[in-house]
């Protein structure tokens, strides 16, 4: 309770600069496909940003695509224990 | 008394006899020790060894030592030290016993040179990790390790089967090349993908390894699937339909990771979509991509275990590892974070880390051999692997909302085995050759050019920005107490239900057909009793010359068959 120091992430201004240096580095990596010359062994790699682009779009993606999952497969947490009655389907998803 | 030939399993099973009998610091010690006078024996051996004699007319090989078998064989003694390290403190015959059989069971099997010897290892590795679960003592432990029994034992019997077709097909026990041209093959190749977590045959190891005991986990993640991972390899590289397993693999896990609360659950998951690009690079059989597999298996050992460790950490000093409960750790378990975050960096396959150097691998030789969309798939899958075990793990752990846990970090054994672990993640994702030296073929890679490290670094920067986007939009799904159903569903709820109703039916029926039964012969002795009542039908008396006369004309109808025979 008493516990009042102060750690790392407990101001928001440092994870604010954690997320700044993540944006800039994202900028930089982005702007060197322009730069450095790629050896290329696959027709997609050519296209500008593909790694970066795909990454988003992937990671977003697989996001999204689980959040839809947890529509399906989601069961209040003694769905096994509770082995008798008809299974009445937890539908309060969070959305 | 040093000899090449002393099988590499011999020490463990010693030394699981001698756990039994000591106590306390001896106990640790000779624990420790059989581990390491097994491992520098392993490490001496000068090429190739066979052990083989005559049984019954069939060609025993209980040891057998060749490039292949001999990596899998050096990362089990490093995990087996890990693990037992890990779990010094334990106060548990039982555990202590149990683990050092199940890692000596493990080599056996990958030292296994006839299909005979690799069954009798395959139940051994059953029978031996079970007891990791089952020392949790709870009833939830209990079942879990059942079914988990039930499944592995499943997969030995199917081997078992496997190899006596395999034995009449071909005439032959030995563990080479199999196959899948006999029968024979293609069972031998259900067993292992059992144990290996092949699509829908996956359930066991989410279902058990986060019921295991803290430390019985770390064992259970190092051995089971990689024991199966070595046996693929040999017996059937280069079988196309393993490289869509393996994507398939790769792939689906994510999705329930990204969705679980349960730490553990997560990390099994993320453990069957790391087993996933082992799979695929053995379907793509090239020396580039087994070189691959192996290498894969051999890293992803070491930071797989690290992150159990670090969420054996979590739970053995919280006492609770489910994503809705933990957070914020950071501040009182700093050691344990900048661990699992070597760990969680090194699944991720992020260069200087030992997944870049491993992963990468497989990944050419996709491009190589042209499987375009799968190394698309893989591609998508090394940016799944980043969210769910890079960033998930860390971040619901050690991160993310404080909920007011406190708690210090764990003891001394358990963060020097984590530190050997994360020592093992930056040496070899910095100095690969160390891993390379040991592969079963010649290789000429380097991982660390400009081309590859920028496109890596691209797409795992890209995909943390996603993340942070999401967050940033309270898009990303909430942590929530529940449980996700999956093919476990299967026998857990539907085979259960299906029964249960067939069996009320069969119940019902069977009521329904006695009443019925019992109704009729009620009306039947009503009938009758009716019947015989004073001057009804059945008592009314009748004159014996009725009888007389029908005895007369039985003997004429006799007398004329009689006669017409005769004739």
């Amino acid at each position: 309770m008493a516990e009042k120091s102060k750690h790392l992430f407990d101001n928001p201004r440092n994870v604010k600069r954690i997320l700044y240096l993540l944006y800039i580095s994202c900028g930089i990596l982005f702007v060197l496909d322009f730069i450095v010359h790629r050896h290329i062994s696959h027709g997609w790699e050519e296209l500008l940003g593909f790694y970066s682009i795909y990454g988003f779009i992937g990671c977003a993606g697989i996001i999204f695509c689980a959040k839809a999952l947890r529509y399906f497969v989601k069961r209040r947490p003694d769905y096994y224990e509770r082995g008798d009655d008809e299974n009445k389907e937890v539908h309060d998803v969070v959305s | 008394m040093w000899s090449a030939e002393v099988p590499a399993f011999l020490p463990f099973f010693i030394g699981a006899l001698l756990a039994l009998v000591t106590r306390g610091p001896l106990r640790s010690a000779m624990m420790l020790a059989t581990i390491t006078v097994s491992g520098v024996h392993l490490w001496l051996l000068q090429g190739d060894v066979v052990v083989a004699f005559d049984f019954l007319g069939y060609e025993i090989v209980p040891y057998r030592v060749d490039k292949l078998a001999l990596i899998f064989g050096y990362v089990f003694h490093l995990a087996a030290f890990m693990s037992v390290l890990f779990a010094l403190h334990v106060r548990d015959t039982m555990q202590h016993v149990s683990g050092l059989l199940y890692a000596g069971s493990a080599i056996g099997a990958v030292f296994a040179g006839d299909l005979v010897t690799l069954f009798i290892f395959w139940e051994l590795l059953a029978l031996t990790s079970v007891f990791l679960i089952w020392a949790q003592r709870t009833e939830r432990a209990y079942h879990a390790g059942m079914r988990y029994l039930i499944i592995q034992v499943l997969s030995g019997v199917i081997l078992m089967a496997g190899l006596i077709i395999y034995h009449g097909e071909t005439g032959s026990i030995a563990f080479d090349y199999l196959g899948i041209t006999t029968i024979g093959g293609w069972l031998i190749l259900l067993a292992f993908g059992i144990k290996a977590a092949f699509p829908l045959l996956h359930t066991w190891l989410t279902d058990a390894y986060p019921e295991a005991t803290v430390t019985g986990t770390v064992f259970l993640s190092a051995f089971t699937t990689k024991t199966a991972i070595y046996t693929l390899a040999r017996g059937y590289p280069g079988i196309d339909i393993l490289i869509y397993i393996g994507a398939t693999m790769a792939c689906f896990p994510i999705f329930y990771a990204v969705i679980q609360n349960d730490l553990r659950k997560v990390l099994s998951y993320s453990l069957i979509n790391q087993l996933g690009f082992m799979v695929c690079g053995i379907g793509i059989g090239t020396t580039l991509a087994i070189n691959g597999a192996v290498s894969h298996a051999f890293v992803h050992i070491i930071y797989k275990s690290l992150l159990f460790m670090s969420m054996g950490a979590v739970l053995h000093m919280t006492g609770t590892i489910q994503a809705t409960k933990t957070g914020g750790l950071y501040k009182t378990m700093p050691k344990t974070t900048i661990l699992c975050i070597i760990g969680a960096a090194s699944i991720s396959a992020f260069p200087l880390f030992s997944g870049f150097v491993a992963k990468s691998l497989i990944m050419a030789a996709a491009l190589k051999e042209g499987h375009n969309v799968i190394w698309l798939i893989l591609l998508l899958a090394s940016a799944g692997v980043l969210k769910h075990a890079g960033i998930q793990i860390p971040y619901f752990a050690f991160f993310a909302h404080d909920h007011g846990l406190r708690a210090s970090d764990p003891p001394k054994n358990m963060l020097f085995a984590m530190t050997i672990a994360a020592f093992f993640c930056l040496a070899i994702g910095i100095y690969p050759d160390m891993l390379y030296r040991l592969l079963p073929y010649e290789l000429n890679y380097n991982p660390y050019d400009l081309t590859h490290v920028l496109a890596q670094t691209q797409l795992l920067f890209f995909a943390m920005l996603a993340f942070v986007w999401l967050n940033l939009q309270k898009l990303y799904p909430p942590e929530v107490e529940a449980v996700n159903i999956d093919a476990e569903w299967i026998y857990r709820r539907l085979f259960p239900n299906l029964l249960r109703r067939a069996f009320a039916w069969v119940w019902r029926t069977d009521a329904s057909a006695r009443q019925s039964l019992h109704h009729r012969l009620v009306r039947l002795t009503e009938h009758l009793a009716r019947i015989h009542y004073p001057g009804a039908k059945a008592s009314q008396l009748r004159p014996t010359g009725n009888m007389v006369m029908w005895v007369a004309i039985l003997l004429a109808v006799y007398m004329w068959l009689l006669l017409s025979f005769i004739e």
